[in-house]
C-alpha cells in the first residue's frame, strides 16, 4: 500500500469525502516524512506540527458536517514570503529571522478559509532573490532527485516539499522563474499565473511589478485545485484584476487538438544541452501527436529580457526593502554609535550577499543622472518584450520553451558566479516581464535521471489553454508520475 | 544698487479625509501614539497600499478651484529617503505626473489683484513624528500621521515681495478652507509652507542663486523669514560675496535663517514609478462630479455681498476672509435682517471679542442665534446701542441670551416721556450754570445733559428721546428766560 503522503490532492480528498481517511491521518502522514527527509532535504525553514494538526481536526469536522470544500484537509506547504498570522514569516533572511506578521496574506486566508491543512513555511532564497535556494540565511535546500544538486529556486523549499511527499500541495512565488525553476529541477507542476491574478497581499515583495504567487503541485489536476482556490480579485492589492475564470478542472479532459504551439528560435537557438533538447523534441512530438500545430515565431527583444529585468527587479528591491531598518520591526544591532549607524549595521547584518548585491545595483540605477539610462531603458525594453509575446500570440495559442538552459546544477557550482547563476533564468525571466502566465511541467529526464521541465506560455489570463495542454501531454505521458527515490 | 525678489511657494495641505491616504485608519487627530495605526500604514513586510478616492476628489476640487489642468493619468511615484518617521523609508508620492498642472490663482495684495501661476498639485502621504526625550538619548516614534494625505501646491516663481507670497499663501489657506478639504491649521502643521527665493537686479530677468526656506509656521514668519532671508541676500551681494544654494531653517525666536544643507548634501530621493499603484486615471465625470460640487469661494462671496447686502467693500472682505466668520454672518443675517448694523457689530465687538478668546467660531459663546437677538433688541429699542455692548459683554462671559441678561439687571430701556422728562427738569434745575451757557449759545452742552441724564437712569435711557426732551426743556427754559428778562 503507498503512503498517504505520496497521493495527490485529488485522490485524498475522495478518500476524505468517503471517510476512508481523516485529514490529521494524512497531516501525520505527511508530518512524519518531513521529519524523516529534513535533514537530508531541508525543504522548510519552520513546521508547524501543532498547527497543522489542529487545521486538521478542524477540516475532519468540516468533512464530517458535510460542509468539505475541494481541498478541505490536504496538507499544504507556504513560502517563507507569505505572512501567516503569529507564525515566523523570515524571507530566508536574517533580517527577518524573528518577524512574526500580525496579519495573514490574502492567500493564506484563502487556504485557511478552505480549511486546508498549513504545514510550515518553505525554504527560499533570501527575499526570493536567487535560482537555487542556496542564498537562504538558514542553508539550502536540496534537490529530493540528488541531494547534491539544488531544486532552483527562489522557490525551492516548496518544489523539494512536494516532489518527495514533504507536502502534498504548496504555493510559491515567482519573480523571474522562481516557481518555474524548481518546477522544472524538482519534477513537478508549477504555475506563475498572469500578473494581477493572484493577490500580492501579504507576499513580502521582492520585486512588485514583476511577483506573482503561484502553486505547485505533482501533477495538473492538482495544481487546478489550488489555482482555482486562489486565483481571484482581492481589493487589498491595487494591482489585483478583477476576471473571473472557469473552474480549471471542467477543462482537464479537453482535446487540444487543432490548437497551435510557437517555437520561439531566439530560444531554441540558445539550447545547447542535449537531453533539454532531446525532451522539448519528444514534447513536440506527443503534441502533434493530439493534433497540436507548431509555428516558428521570433521575439527579438528577448535577448534583453535579463539585462533589462535585472534593472527593474534590483531598482524595486532597493527600495523595497529599505523598510528594514531595525527601527520598528526584526533584526537591530545591537551595537551603534548613532541613527544613521543602526541602519548601516543593521543592514549590512541582517542581509546576506546577494540581496546587498541587488541593494546596490538598484539604488545605483535609481541614482540622479542614471535613471534614464537604466531604469527608463529597461521600461522601454519591457514595454518591446510584452509587444513581441502580443504578435505572437497572434500565430499561436501558446509557446512551447525550455523552463532552464540545463537540468538541476550542483549546490555551490554557481554560487560564486551571480553571472551564470542570473543565466540560468533566461527562459523564464521574459514571461515576468510582460506580466504572462506560464507553466513548467515535467518532460522527461537526462540521462543522470534528472528531471526536465517544459514551459507552456500564454497570453494575459489565458491560463485555462495551459492548463488543457499540460493536462493533455500528462494523459500521454507518465514523467509526472515519477518521484524520487529518496 | 535696487534688488527685486523673486518668490515661489511649495504649500503642503493635509486633506480633511476621514481615514489615510492608502488604508483605512482613521485621520483624527491627538489620539493616543501609534493607535490610529495598521500593517499598511506601518509598512510592514507584505503589505500593500490602496488609495483612498475621497482624497482624489479632494485634491481634484482643489485642481479645479485653482484653474488646473487635470491629468488624465497620473502616476504615484516612491520618494526614496531613510528617517525613522517614515515606515518604509519611502514616500508614496506624485514626480513626473502629477494629479494637475498650469493652473492659477488671483491674489489681492496691496497693490491691486496679482495672478500668481500654480505649477502643479500632486497627492502624497505625510509622515510620522518624532518626539526627542530631552534627558535621555532617545527619540520616539509616533506613526498616527503616517499615511495621512497630503497635497503638494507649487508656485510659480511670481511673487516678487514677502508681502505677495503672505497674500498667496493666504488665498490658498482659504480656498482650502472653503472647500472643506483642509482644516488650515498652521500651528497643528495641517497647512505647511516652504518657500524658495532669490534676488536679482530690478530689471533684469535672469534668476540668482535661490535658497529654499523651511520651518516657517504661521503667516508671520513666512513674511518675517522671507523678509530677514532677502535681506541676507542684499547684504551679501553687496558685500561682494557669493550665495549658495541650500535649504535653510528659519528660527521664529531670533527671526534670522540657519543653514541646513547645501545642494551637495542634498538628498538623491531617486524616484521610481511604484509599482503597488495603478497609473491613476481621473475621467471627465469624477471632473464633472467635483465641478458641480465646487462651493462659493472667498472672491465670489465677497462680491455677492458687497452687491446683496449692500456692504462696503472693505467690511465684506474682512467678512469672507474665513468661509466660518462668512457663514457666521450669513445666518445672523437671516435672523436679524439688517446687514449693515450686523456686519457693523461683527467687525468691531465680535472680532475684538474673538480674537481675545483665541477660540474658534464655532465654539464662540455667543452664535448667529444670541447675536440675531441683541441686534433685534437694539433695534425695537428695548435696549440702547451703549447698553448693548455691555450686554454682549456679559452675553460672551456667561453664554446667556440677551433678553435674560436684560431682565437680570434690568436693563430695559426707559422710553416713558414723563419718566425722562421728569428726571432732566431735575438735572436743569440742579445745573443752573450750564443752562445759561448753554442758552448764551454754548450748545455742544447738549452732550452733558445727555451724559447727566444717562447716568441718572443708568444708561437705560433711550438716547434718542433724551436728546428730543433735552432739547425741548431747554427751548422752554429759553422762552420762559425771555419772557422773564422782558
Amino acid at each position: 500500500m503507498s503512503h498517504l503522503y505520496e497521493k495527490t490532492a485529488s485522490d485524498l480528498a475522495g478518500l476524505l469525502r468517503s471517510g476512508k481517511v481523516s485529514s490529521v491521518e494524512i497531516t501525520e502522514s505527511v508530518l512524519s516524512r518531513i521529519e524523516s527527509l529534513e535533514p537530508a532535504v531541508h525543504s522548510y525553514v519552520n513546521v508547524y506540527p501543532d498547527l497543522a494538526v489542529s487545521m486538521a481536526k478542524k477540516a475532519d469536522e468540516d468533512i464530517r458536517r458535510g460542509t468539505a470544500k475541494a481541498l478541505t484537509g490536504i496538507p499544504v506547504a507556504i513560502k517563507d514570503n507569505m505572512c501567516l498570522e503569529g507564525r515566523k514569516t523570515t524571507c530566508g533572511s536574517r533580517i527577518l529571522a524573528n518577524f512574526r506578521p500580525p496579519f495573514d496574506a490574502s492567500v493564506v486566508r484563502l487556504i485557511k478559509d478552505e480549511r486546508m491543512v498549513i504545514l510550515g513555511s518553505a525554504n527560499m532564497d533570501e527575499f526570493a532573490m536567487g535560482s537555487s535556494t542556496e542564498t537562504s540565511c538558514w542553508g539550502p535546500t536540496h534537490n529530493p532527485w540528488d541531494i547534491e544538486r539544488t531544486p532552483g529556486g527562489s522557490s525551492g523549499g516548496s518544489a523539494a516539499a512536494v516532489a518527495c511527499g514533504q507536502a502534498i500541495v504548496s504555493l510559491g512565488s515567482d519573480t523571474g522563474g522562481s516557481i518555474r525553476l524548481p518546477a522544472s529541477f524538482c519534477g513537478v507542476t508549477g504555475m506563475k499565473p498572469t500578473y494581477g491574478a493572484v493577490s500580492r497581499f501579504g507576499l513580502v515583495a521582492y520585486a512588485s511589478s514583476l511577483d506573482q504567487i503561484g502553486p505547485f503541485a505533482r501533477d495538473i489536476r492538482d495544481m487546478s485545485l489550488l489555482l482555482n482556490l486562489i486565483y481571484r480579485h482581492d481589493s487589498l492589492d491595487s494591482t489585483s484584476v478583477e476576471i473571473g475564470h472557469s473552474d480549471f478542472t471542467s477543462l482537464l479532459d479537453n482535446s487540444v487538438s487543432g490548437m497551435t504551439l510557437g517555437l520561439p528560435i531566439e530560444f531554441f537557438c540558445k539550447l545547447t544541452n542535449e537531453d533539454v533538447q532531446k525532451n522539448l523534441l519528444e514534447a513536440r512530438r506527443i503534441f502533434e501527436k493530439q493534433g497540436v500545430k507548431f509555428v516558428d515565431l521570433s521575439l527579438p527583444s528577448l535577448d534583453y529580457g535579463i539585462a533589462a529585468y535585472y534593472i527593474i527587479a534590483p531598482c524595486e528591491a532597493s527600495s523595497n526593502l529599505a523598510r528594514y531598518d531595525g527601527v520598528k520591526y526584526g533584526h537591530r544591532a545591537e551595537k551603534f554609535d548613532n541613527m544613521i549607524d543602526m541602519y548601516c549595521r543593521t543592514r549590512a547584518e541582517g542581509f546576506g550577499q546577494e540581496a546587498k548585491r541587488r541593494i546596490m545595483l538598484g539604488t545605483y540605477a535609481l541614482s540622479s543622472g542614471y535613471y534614464d539610462a537604466y531604469y527608463l531603458k529597461a521600461a522601454k525594453i519591457r514595454t518591446l518584450i510584452t509587444q513581441d509575446f502580443k504578435k505572437a500570440f497572434e500565430s499561436c495559442d501558446a509557446i512551447l520553451s525550455p523552463v532552464a538552459p540545463a537540468p538541476a546544477f550542483k549546490i555551490g557550482e554557481k554560487i560564486d558566479d551571480p553571472i551564470e547563476m542570473y543565466l540560468t533564468d533566461v527562459f523564464t525571466i521574459p514571461v515576468n516581464m510582460a506580466g504572462l502566465p506560464g507553466i513548467s511541467c515535467p518532460a522527461g529526464f537526462s540521462r543522470d535521471g534528472l528531471p526536465i521541465g517544459m514551459q507552456l506560455i500564454s497570453s494575459h489570463f489565458q491560463e485555462s489553454k495551459l492548463v488543457q495542454l499540460v493536462s493533455a501531454f500528462q494523459r500521454e505521458t507518465d514523467h509526472h508520475l515519477k518521484r524520487p527515490a529518496i | 544698487m535696487e534688488f527685486e525678489s523673486v518668490i515661489g511657494l511649495e504649500v503642503h495641505a493635509q486633506l480633511l479625509t476621514e481615514t489615510k491616504a492608502f488604508c483605512s485608519c482613521t485621520t483624527k487627530f491627538g489620539s493616543a501614539p501609534n493607535s490610529n495605526t495598521c500593517p499598511i500604514c506601518l509598512g510592514m513586510p507584505g503589505s500593500l497600499p490602496v488609495l483612498n478616492k475621497r482624497a482624489l476628489e479632494f485634491t481634484v476640487l482643489m485642481a479645479i478651484a485653482c484653474n488646473c489642468e487635470i491629468n488624465e493619468i497620473s502616476r504615484f511615484a516612491r520618494k526614496n529617503y531613510y528617517y525613522p518617521d517614515l515606515p518604509k523609508n519611502y514616500q508614496i508620492s506624485q514626480y513626473e505626473l502629477p494629479v494637475a498642472e498650469h493652473g492659477w490663482v488671483d491674489v489681492d495684495t496691496s497693490t491691486g489683484f496679482k495672478r500668481i501661476g500654480i505649477t502643479r498639485i500632486h497627492m502624497e502621504e505625510d509622515a510620522g513624528k518624532l518626539i526627542h526625550d530631552d534627558r535621555k538619548p532617545v527619540s520616539y516614534v509616533d506613526l498616527n500621521r503616517t499615511g495621512v494625505p497630503l497635497i503638494e501646491i507649487v508656485s510659480e516663481p511670481d511673487m516678487r515681495s514677502p508681502e505677495d507670497a503672505a497674500a498667496y499663501l493666504r488665498s490658498l489657506h482659504s480656498i482650502l478652507v472653503y472647500l472643506g478639504i483642509c482644516d488650515g491649521n498652521m500651528e497643528e502643521g495641517s497647512f505647511r509652507c516652504d518657500a524658495n527665493v532669490s534676488i536679482r537686479p530690478k530689471g533684469q530677468t535672469y534668476l540668482g542663486t535661490k535658497t529654499e526656506l523651511k520651518n516657517m509656521n504661521s503667516f508671520k514668519n513666512v513674511q518675517k523669514g522671507l523678509q530677514h532671508e532677502i535681506e541676507r541676500h542684499e547684504n551679501t551681494l553687496l558685500g561682494g560675496g557669493n550665495l549658495i544654494q541650500e535649504t535653510r531653517l528659519f528660527d521664529p525666536a531670533s527671526g534670522t535663517t540657519i543653514s541646513m544643507r547645501s545642494k551637495e548634501q542634498a538628498h538623491d530621493y531617486r524616484y521610481f514609478p511604484d509599482p503597488d499603484l495603478l497609473p491613476l486615471r481621473v475621467d471627465l465625470e469624477l471632473i464633472e462630479r467635483m465641478r458641480k460640487a465646487l462651493p462659493e469661494l472667498a472672491c465670489q462671496k465677497k462680491e455677492r455681498f458687497v452687491r446683496d447686502f449692500g456692504i462696503p467693500e472693505y467690511d465684506a472682505g474682512v467678512l469672507t476672509a474665513e468661509r466660518s466668520l462668512a457663514e457666521f454672518f450669513e445666518k445672523t443675517v437671516k435672523i436679524f435682517p439688517n446687514p449693515k448694523s450686523v456686519s457693523n457689530w461683527m467687525m468691531t465687538e465680535f472680532m475684538r471679542f474673538l480674537k481675545g478668546s483665541g477660540t474658534s467660531i464655532a465654539y464662540a459663546p455667543v452664535q448667529p442665534s444670541e447675536l440675531g437677538g441683541l441686534l433685534s433688541m437694539m433695534e425695537k429699542g428695548a435696549i440702547s446701542g451703549k447698553i448693548g455692548k455691555v450686554v454682549f459683554e456679559e452675553m460672551w462671559k456667561t453664554g446667556k441670551d440677551s433678553n435674560q441678561i436684560v431682565e437680570e439687571r434690568g436693563l430695559i430701556q426707559v422710553s416713558d416721556v414723563t419718566e425722562i422728562t421728569d428726571m432732566i427738569r431735575i438735572i436743569l434745575l440742579d445745573n443752573p450754570r450750564e443752562v445759561t451757557r448753554y442758552l448764551n449759545g454754548k450748545t455742544q452742552l447738549i452732550a452733558f445733559f445727555v451724559g447727566q441724564t444717562m447716568k441718572a437712569t443708568r444708561g437705560r435711557a433711550n438716547p434718542q428721546i433724551v436728546n428730543e426732551i433735552l432739547t425741548d426743556e431747554l427751548e422752554k427754559l429759553r422762552i420762559n428766560l425771555v419772557i422773564t428778562e422782558t
